[in-house]
């Protein structure tokens, strides 16, 4: 079982280190996550109309969380301008299935790529500031974006576009689906489009993972820590927070595409709302645990139910949602759940690295331990 | 010909609310790195609070003179029992607080004021304009809005040039740690330069309100021209902030001139073209 490796050289009485990177926890977590996971993908069979569009949103918010959680909480790359990524996601599949005639999950993909190829070049103006500055630059990057999109006037100018029915009930697959489930096509298309932001989800999930668990994770953490102390070691740190960047735009992109595939309508103030897609995103993150990969679970699910109870009240439900924000930054800035793996030392999804002198083969059986000295 | 003259100084002139709108903003992350989101709803609330004083008959400069202290009052409560709770190198917990106070603030003046456009009245001067002759005329409110923010400009730089409170704030600007040991409260002077920022908000208030329309959601859009005009202007800058401003004011009445729907964006291509070919600004003095 364990299979850590001799660092010295000498024979056995030197201390031998090993890194463990799961725990027993862990491994029931994946677990969990897995049958939840396949839960999710039958749900549709037995769960009404209502609940299947509820979790869309829940989905499609998570994503958006975690990609700003990836980019605020482990590279340190403060933007309030995901926004940006939304808005050229949702105006890519208008545009690429209106105009070009591309088939709608298709286009989703595309779409995601589209706001990662813009990533490129935006990410060489915004990363010349810093810190706080860093933020209101994505700002304006993404209200620069809003208004050269309320420029062009086939995709609806400033007053917006509807997206054809022709193109929503030609989706591959939606057939297959209203057979499947007897339904009508728009509760086909709400099934087919929940599908989609499961897998959105869930890819999101496994790609931040992966990143986390690899060198270039270690890099990130580590630049986190100091950036100064990092880059003498040899992480570049630009390089490492360029693909952060451009990662999280292709995430974003995808799920603005798919969120205004499902809305199939879209205007410029809408697509870039500061409010909708980073205020939200941010008060997710914050109350969950920023810089944590369970936050922002906690987070959505907190915010859906705040949604349900209090939506209705508008304005109040808003600055409730502000204050929440400031109330957490105060007296709980790792969110909710920081205080609690703080306090019970739990970690389902494993990202941390603990280093362990031993001399016996010990401690957690469950435990599997990285060849990494 | 005479259509861009005209054009260019009512660009200067705009230039100038603009950088009214950025001094606070300048004086603050030049003092303590900070950003303050809430900036652009401050002006907001300023210029509400001026206008509540002044539906019950109170003169506007009287009004203004009322408000500014008030607004400094709380931005020094602000400082000291909120922000200064999150000293320290993470530039999150303070970014994120004043986020949240900036949605408080445009839902809680939505509330109060609804989101009809107001307007604050000057009596005659609201229209009153100063002939430069061959045709072109300035308006006394867009120059004493210029005027004054190089009065608050000019009298900024005394402040921190020639008084032993402006001594304070630049050795707490360059090094915090090193000014604790010679005696200074780094928490107090946090504290005034943030009630200073406020109280330019209450006069950028005043112009807000005097020049055009406002309504409680256009804070965000303030704070952007106003971090525009000190990015382009350089960090740390007081004099640069207000080029800054005229870039920005600038920018935006040359688009406009083209084609009124290229204001604003006019504006931002101008901030990002200068972060390209400068990107620290064009006059810039804090080496950070």
């Amino acid at each position: 079982m364990d299979v850590g490796v001799d660092v010295s050289a000498a024979p056995s009485p030197a201390p031998r280190f090993v890194v463990r990177t799961t725990t027993r926890l862990s491994s029931l977590g994946t677990m969990a996550a897995a049958g939840l996971v396949a839960a999710l993908v039958v749900l549709p069979a037995f769960a009404d109309r209502r609940l299947v569009q509820d979790l869309f949103f829940v989905l499609t918010m998570l994503v958006l969380a975690q990609s700003w959680n990836l980019l605020a909480g482990y590279a340190g790359l403060l933007s309030v301008g995901q926004q940006a990524f939304v808005g050229l996601g949702g105006y890519a599949l208008f545009g690429l299935t209106t105009m070009a005639g591309v088939d709608p999950a298709l286009a989703v993909v595309l779409s995601g790529l589209i706001a990662g190829v813009v990533a490129v070049p935006t990410a060489f103006i915004v990363f010349r500031l810093q810190g706080a500055y860093f933020a209101i630059g994505t700002w304006v990057v993404a209200e620069t974006m809003r208004l050269v999109l309320a420029q062009v006037k086939q995709l609806g100018g400033g007053t917006g576009t509807s997206l054809p029915p022709a193109v929503t009930s030609a989706m591959v697959g939606l057939d297959g689906v209203r057979r499947l489930f007897d339904v009508r096509g728009s509760a086909a298309r709400d099934v087919l489009a929940y599908w989609m932001a499961l897998t959105l989800a869930v890819l999101t999930m496994g790609a931040i993972y992966t990143l986390l668990r690899s060198r270039r994770g270690l890099a990130l953490a580590a630049i986190r820590d100091s950036e100064l102390a990092a880059e003498s070691c040899g992480v570049n740190a630009f390089r490492t927070k360029f693909f952060v960047y451009v990662m999280t735009a292709i995430l974003t992109g995808s799920a603005g595409a798919l969120i205004y595939l499902q809305k199939a309508r879209i205007s410029p103030d809408a697509a870039f709302s500061l409010l909708d897609w980073t205020a939200d995103v941010i008060v997710i993150v914050v109350i969950g645990g920023i810089g944590t990969l369970e936050g922002p679970i906690l987070g959505v699910l907190m915010f859906y139910a705040l949604q349900t109870y209090f939506a209705a009240t508008g304005t109040w439900y808003l600055m409730l949602l502000g204050g929440l924000a400031i109330a957490m930054m105060l007296f709980a800035p790792r969110g909710l759940w920081g205080l609690w793996s703080e306090r019970f030392d739990v970690e389902v999804f494993a990202l941390r690295r603990t280093l362990l002198t031993s001399a016996a083969p010990d401690q957690d059986p469950g435990a599997r331990t990285d060849e990494k000295p | 010909m005479l259509g861009w003259i005209d054009t260019i100084v009512q660009g200067v002139l705009l230039g100038g609310l603009y950088a009214l709108y950025a001094t606070g903003l300048s004086v603050i992350f030049g003092i303590m790195r900070l950003v303050n989101l809430a900036h652009g709803d401050l002006i907001v609330l300023g210029a509400f609070l001026i206008l509540v004083l002044s539906t019950n008959g109170i003169n506007i400069v009287l009004a203004a003179a009322i408000v500014a202290p008030i607004m400094f009052a709380l931005g020094y409560a602000l400082q000291s029992l909120v922000l200064n709770r999150t000293l320290g190198r993470d530039v999150l917990p303070p970014l994120l607080i004043t986020f949240g106070l900036s949605i408080i603030l445009q839902n809680a003046l939505l509330e109060l004021f609804s989101a009809d456009s107001r307007r604050l009245h000057v009596g005659a001067l609201d229209a009153a304009s100063l002939a430069l002759g061959g045709g072109i005329a300035i308006g006394i409110m867009p120059l004493l809005c210029f005027l004054t923010a190089i009065a608050v400009i000019v009298a900024l730089n005394l402040l921190f040039f020639h008084t032993a409170l402006g001594r304070a704030f630049r050795a707490t600007s360059d090094d915090a740690e090193t000014a604790q040991l010679m005696g200074i409260d780094n928490r107090a002077i946090y504290a005034i330069a943030m009630g200073i920022a406020f109280f330019v908000c209450a006069l950028a208030g005043v112009f807000l309100g005097a020049r055009a329309n406002f309504d409680p959601s256009i804070g965000p859009a303030r704070l952007i021209y106003a971090f525009e005009a000190v990015i382009i202007g350089g960090l740390g800058s007081l004099w640069g902030t207000l080029a800054g401003g005229i870039v920005v004011g600038l920018a935006q009445t040359i688009g406009a001139q083209i084609n009124p729907e290229w204001q604003i964006l006019a504006g931002h291509v101008a901030f990002l073209g200068v972060l390209v070919v400068r990107p620290r600004g064009l006059f810039p003095r804090a080496a950070d």
